[in-house]
């Protein structure tokens, strides 16, 4: 009797393990997975992990400024990618560059850039908080080999984040590189410039982000007659969470990386009205 | 196209009687001498005693007569062709993998493929090979002046040219580009420039035939007919139309191990296998010198006994099997086995001494920096050494001059050492910046006001934020031209949100211009 007692018991807390596990791999997560937090409240409730998974593949998408839910003139209402506006020309990446370097700031550790175009203008990312030291480029002649020079630096321990800037991200190498960032620990990030003609594809990643500029909040006095035009003061992004493994999508407004890479708190404004409608349809 | 360097060292058996003794004053002249039965004759002279009319082949009492102060000593072959293997020797670990020396005064270099590495890497530029081969020559030839060497330097599309260059050509150091003729560069030296014996020579003069330019497009038949073949062999060679390999030199110090065939390799697997052997054996022979490799050289013999030549570069010294294999492996593919490889070696001609390292852990002290040499090979040995790079700041303030590329894993700036101010400093950089500004159309309030609206790609950006302006002036100690250059750069903020970063360029008199340069967001 009492054998089964105790039998009983010791079932129950193995059940309950399980059940923890699997509600955890339900979220999308390993239940141990660490991970980096934005440090801005409201993203970090919003993820599952209470922050970036670390050693998981993330897509950072750049896009243009243009409102994403804007009705075009013959009546469509076109919303997500495919509205971006995107070229993949260097104005459409400038603000995700500097949102991927804010993260890489508060990471420890070599990052190795894989990149094909010669536009990154490195002392910005210094200005973000990335030590320049900390960054070794990988050129590559060809965007096919971005991914695979990614894919060499995944295997690497000793690195702590690997970022390849790229047109699009097919399935395929998405699952290549989600594994290799699982296997070893170590962060993926795609920094995608996307053609107009290229949508969203289905990726392996753990989470999709696009970050485009937002109009920023005046200065303190505001234009005057002597001088008409105003001052510029510390940039704003849109921070769209498109994709997310066991969260919605949703959509932020934040201040742009300090010098350490935070992004700016204080102005942190979540507009969750419109953000699962946008979504919905990108997804 | 084969790039060959060819290395005369007129005064070598003097130079080197020098370095290896300490009792010869450098102020008085040196010959050596020679018996040749009952006779002492002059072998070989240094500079100051043939400026004086001594010549080899005279007799010694006839050259004291002449040079009262002259320094006599026996001349030692034997010494003088070891000098030159171990002069070789250095050359393979520097320059080249296939180094042939040429008793008894020179040395031929096939660079081929290797003068990339000696280009300047600035970003955003392309190699220049040209550049490349002349800093190749002049590392070269102020190296071996720096050993006390007088050499003379000549680099070509073949031996027999480089050859002929480096004796009979004027300048000291000579290069002909791959693009330019051979035939040009080479019909006015004398014939004796050939290499072919000193009858033939001769009797070639008596015909008439003075310059190599005389041989060229004349009937061959009758001179093939009087002198032999080794006539037009040697022209041909000498112009690039016959091929003439090297034989590298494997010398015996070098650590390298080797495996022959009983049955040919054909295929690239075969090859691999072989490979992975050779890095284990190599491996040990490493370790039992404590070194690791800088370089490794691959030489594989085929068949019909051509020899291709797969060369890789660590960024640090190593000697792991695996990751050597690896790096080798992967130059494989495009390796042509012919009909069979018979015989591969391994070399490793560039070591450094690497001892047995503490593996970090928390029990001694903080943890160490991850070694990333292994990542850094593999991707340079993929995409090319100089792709793989770090940045770091240069003071200018242009932004295109701010940024320098440097080796991937070159030592780190202490963090002491306060970073140059340019790269953080008051005024943002744009997160990305076109290579050239592109010209924009820029509506002003006042002509020193921000711009109110510009107009790029055909879309209007009207401005409702902006800060400036930053003046940069131009760097007049670059060039003349840059004294009157200034530019007025602005960060604007459009309505959008989208920020850029414009500027209004001063060049002397003419009329103000707009351009965008960058983005910040």
């Amino acid at each position: 009797m009492v054998g089964a007692q105790h039998d009983k018991g010791w079932r129950a807390a193995v059940l309950k393990e399980l059940r923890r596990e699997v509600g955890a791999l339900e979220a999308g997560a390993r239940p141990d997975a660490p991970a980096l937090a934005f440090e801005a409240e409201a993203i970090d409730a919003h993820l599952p992990e209470g922050g970036l998974r670390l050693g998981a593949l993330h897509e950072i998408w750049g896009g243009s400024a243009a409102p994403i839910d804007r009705q075009d003139p013959d009546g469509t209402n076109k919303t997500g990618i495919e509205n971006a506006g995107g070229n993949g020309g260097a104005e459409d990446i400038a603000a995700a560059t500097l949102f991927l370097a804010g993260l890489l700031a508060r990471l420890s550790g070599p990052v190795l850039w894989c990149l094909k175009a010669r536009d990154l203008f490195t002392p910005s990312l210094a200005a973000a908080g990335l030590d320049p030291d900390r960054v070794i480029y990988a050129e590559t002649w060809h965007e096919r080999d971005v991914l695979a020079a990614m894919e060499e630096g995944l295997h690497h321990p000793g690195l702590a984040a690997v970022v390849g800037e790229v047109a699009r991200l097919g399935l395929t190498a998405s699952r290549r590189l989600q594994l290799a960032a699982e296997s070893e620990g170590v962060t993926a990030f795609t920094l995608l410039r996307p053609h107009r003609q290229t949508g969203a594809e289905p990726t392996a990643a753990a989470t999709r982000w696009r970050i485009r500029s937002a109009p920023s909040l005046p200065l303190m006095p505001s234009s005057s007659a002597a001088n008409p035009v105003a001052g510029i003061g510390r940039g704003r992004w849109r921070v769209d969470l498109m994709r997310c493994r066991g969260a919605d999508p949703a959509s932020f407004i934040t201040e742009a990386c300090d010098g350490t890479g935070r992004l700016g708190v204080s102005a942190l404004l979540r507009d969750g009205a419109d953000a699962p409608h946008l979504d919905r349809s990108a997804a | 196209m084969a790039r060959v360097v060819s290395v005369c060292l007129p005064f070598f058996a003097t130079e080197r009687m020098r370095l290896t003794s300490t009792d010869l004053p450098p102020e008085t002249p040196l010959a050596l001498t020679t018996r040749i039965g009952a006779q002492r004759l002059i072998a070989a002279v240094d500079a100051k005693a043939l400026a004086h009319g001594l010549k080899p082949g005279m007799a010694a009492t006839q050259a004291q007569l002449l040079l009262p102060g002259l320094t006599l000593r026996d001349y030692a072959p034997r010494a003088d062709a070891h000098g030159l293997a171990k002069l070789a020797a250095w050359c393979l670990a520097r320059y080249s993998p296939v180094v042939m020396p040429a008793p008894p005064d020179g040395l031929f270099l096939d660079v081929t493929g290797c003068t990339h590495l000696f280009a300047a890497r600035t970003a955003g530029q392309s190699r220049n090979l040209d550049e490349g081969e002349d800093n190749l020559l002049a590392d070269l030839a102020a190296r071996l002046a720096r050993r006390g060497l007088t050499a003379r330097l000549a680099l070509t599309g073949s031996v027999g040219a480089a050859h002929a260059l480096a004796r009979f050509a004027a300048p000291d150091c000579t290069r002909i580009a791959e693009t330019q003729s051979l035939t040009r560069a080479l019909a006015p030296l004398p014939v004796e420039a050939l290499r072919l014996s000193p009858e033939t020579t001769q009797a070639l003069r008596r015909l008439g035939f003075e310059r190599i330019g005389d041989l060229i497009g004349v009937k061959r038949a009758p001179i093939t007919r009087r002198f032999g073949h080794d006539v037009f062999l040697r022209l041909d060679q000498a112009l690039g139309l016959s091929r003439e390999p090297l034989v590298p030199l494997i010398p015996p110090e070098l650590v390298s191990t080797t495996l022959s065939f009983v049955e040919p390799v054909i295929t690239a697997e075969g090859l691999a296998q072989a490979v992975e052997r050779l890095c284990q054996d190599l491996a040990a022979a490493l370790e039992a010198r404590q070194h690791g490799a800088r370089r490794l050289d691959l030489h594989v013999t085929r068949l019909d006994r051509s020899t291709s030549i797969v060369s890789v570069r660590m960024a640090k010294p190593n000697r792991a099997p695996e990751h050597m294999a690896r790096l080798i492996c992967e130059k494989l593919t495009g390796l042509d086995c012919g009909l069979g490889v018979e015989k591969v070696l391994l070399a490793a001609p560039f070591t450094r001494p690497l001892l047995p390292e503490q593996i970090a852990s928390e029990l001694c002290g903080r943890p160490k920096e991850p070694d990333l040499s292994t990542l850094v090979d593999r991707l340079a040995n993929r995409l090319g050494a100089g792709r793989i790079y770090r940045t770091a700041p240069v003071e200018s303030d242009w932004p295109e001059r701010s940024v320098r590329r440097v080796a991937a894993l070159a030592p780190k700036p202490k963090v002491e050492t306060p970073r140059p101010e340019n790269w953080v400093r008051a005024w943002p950089r744009p997160a990305r910046l076109l290579a050239d500004p592109m010209p924009v159309e820029v509506i002003a309030l006042l002509p020193d006001y921000p711009p109110a609206l510009f107009i790029w790609q055909g879309r209007r950006h009207r401005i409702c934020r902006a800060d400036g302006p930053e003046r940069i002036f131009g760097e007049w100690w670059r060039a003349s031209g840059e004294i009157a250059l200034a530019r007025d750069y602005f960060q604007v903020e459009d309505e959008a949100g989208q920020r850029f970063w414009l500027f209004r360029e001063e060049a002397g008199g003419r009329p103000q211009r707009w351009y965008l340069h960058g983005f910040f967001a």
